[in-house]
């Protein structure tokens, strides 16, 4: 399937600098339609300043992004279509405190896509009630566990009917015991056609629902392969290394 | 001759304190509106703007209220323009409270995480409803302690009016002192006018600080 439509995401030979510092070094990456990347390395080794450029969070001194056949410049035009068409999950949530849980999935649809109250009331509470989380639509997000904190900001995200879903860590700052309920929504996120490009070491979710396995070190994009392979015969000297660090913990 | 102080004297201090407390109103409404914009200037990402606005900060910070009524007060002057007293104490206050609402509301603005700004940019929400629905709520929430702090200085640098012949409670306070020969009463009197404005202000920013501090910690 991948490489015969339009790719979902396409970078090509991209460098990125913070101030001398190289935080990308000439990165080829390539999303097909529906594909779902589990992207993984060491601690700074580029994994966020990646899927932070894919929706311009960041900007790159070099090389072409493409998404979903926007070609992603400055100009004010292409950065809203490409927003508008991705989503994006973080770490720390990021829900906005001062509103509640349908107040922070209804800002967006309707100051955006300029969506009539009730119309965005509607998918909120549709998309809430698919996350699991229908009941706190009216709580603050400060009275919700971590958990439930993530799922509403899945929910947030996809209240704007994304064509491509971005995580970057969204389990790394749960409690142990709130990790699943997380990772079960966004498996079953995956079972839908939605592209996603998900940031985690949550291997077991590598292994249920990604197409491949992207490791990055160092700002380059060491290897990648279907889960599989991946786990089972890594290539690379430094893909061997990380993968054992992990399986101690 | 020497007045005593009856019923008049005292509808005079209510008309003395009733100007203090328009002044500070003006100062405060249109220096709220000022400071709106010098917060935004100073943290707009725009380095020309944000130094222009730092500028304005640092020079209406930097020198006395007393100062800049007599610069707007002669230097409107000069341009041929008559300008009451009004006028020129409305653009002064205006100027000054600009200024420091504008240094207290950028410190909030600066002080909502980063992460707030990049989940509305990932949602594609412009810079307008950002700052109108996102980030002034949560920041102007966080000021209040410090915005009801300077509503106090205000009120109290509104006696600073009495230089360029503005009767308001202070300058009416030396009037009256003047004919009663009793300066202390007087200004006794006119001291707890000022109190009885600024004290339960404080007592609300405290008050307020109280209530804020919990939430901020969560
Ligand atoms: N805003 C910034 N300014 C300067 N350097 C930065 C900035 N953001 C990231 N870096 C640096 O760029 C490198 C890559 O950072 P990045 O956050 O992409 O790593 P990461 O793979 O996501 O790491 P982690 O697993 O710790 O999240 C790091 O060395 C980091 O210190
Ligand atoms: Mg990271």
């Amino acid at each position: 399937m991948p490489g015969t439509e339009e790719p979902a995401i396409l970078m090509e030979g991209v460098d990125k600098y913070y101030g001398a510092f190289q935080a990308l070094k000439s990165v080829n990456f390539r999303v097909a339609s529906g594909e779902r990347i589990v992207l993984c390395g060491p601690s700074g080794s580029g994994k966020s300043t990646l899927v932070r450029c894919i929706n311009r969070l960041e900007t790159v001194q070099r090389g072409r992004i493409v998404v979903d056949g926007t070609e992603l410049t400055a100009g004010r035009k292409a950065v809203d279509a490409v927003r508008r068409d991705v989503g994006m999950v973080f770490q720390q949530f990021n829900l906005f405190p001062h509103m509640t849980v349908l107040q922070n999935c209804m800002l967006a649809p309707i100051k955006v896509r300029g969506a009539r109250r009730e119309e965005a009331r509607e998918t909120a509470m549709r998309l809430l009630a698919r996350v699991q989380i229908q009941e706190q639509a009216n709580k603050y997000p400060a009275q919700l566990s971590g958990g439930q904190q993530q799922r509403v900001a899945i929910a947030r995200a996809l209240c704007m009917s994304p064509r491509i879903m971005l995580f970057d860590e969204p389990t790394s700052a749960l409690d142990p015991e709130m990790v699943k309920e997380v990772l079960d929504t966004m498996i079953g996120l995956a079972a839908e056609s939605v592209t996603m490009v998900c940031v985690t070491h949550e291997m077991g979710f590598a292994r249920a629902v990604a197409n491949r396995v992207v490791f990055m070190a160092d700002g380059e994009i060491v290897e990648e392969a279907p889960p599989d392979e991946f786990f089972s015969a890594p290539k690379h000297r430094r893909t061997q290394a990380f993968l054992g660090q992990l399986l101690k913990h | 001759m020497i007045t005593t102080l009856g019923p008049a004297q005292f509808l005079l201090l209510a008309q003395g304190l009733a100007w203090t407390l328009a002044l500070s109103a003006i100062g405060f409404a249109l220096g709220g509106l000022g400071g709106l914009v010098i917060a935004l200037a100073r943290s707009s990402g725009l380095k020309w703007l944000e130094g222009l606005a730092a500028f304005f900060i640092e020079v209406f910070r930097g020198t006395p209220l007393l100062l800049q009524l007599f610069i707007v007060y002669y230097g409107v002057g000069l341009l041929d323009l008559s300008v009451s007293p009004w006028m020129a104490v409305s653009i002064a206050l205006m100027l000054h409270a600009s200024a420091f609402l504008g240094e207290i509301w950028r410190g909030s603005i600066e002080a909502i995480p980063a992460g707030q700004t990049e989940a509305a940019l990932a949602l594609g929400i412009h810079y307008a409803t950002r700052m109108r629905y996102i980030i002034l709520p949560q920041a102007l929430k966080i000021s209040v302690p410090a915005t009801i702090g300077f509503l106090v200085q205000l009120v109290k640098g509104t006696s600073l009016a009495a230089i360029i012949g503005f009767t308001e409670l202070s300058r009416t306070g030396t009037l009256l002192s003047n004919i009663t020969y009793r300066p202390l009463l007087i200004f006794g009197i006119v001291g707890l006018a000022y109190f009885a404005v600024c004290w339960p202000l404080s007592r609300l920013g405290r008050a307020m600080e109280r209530r804020l501090t919990p939430a901020a910690r969560t």
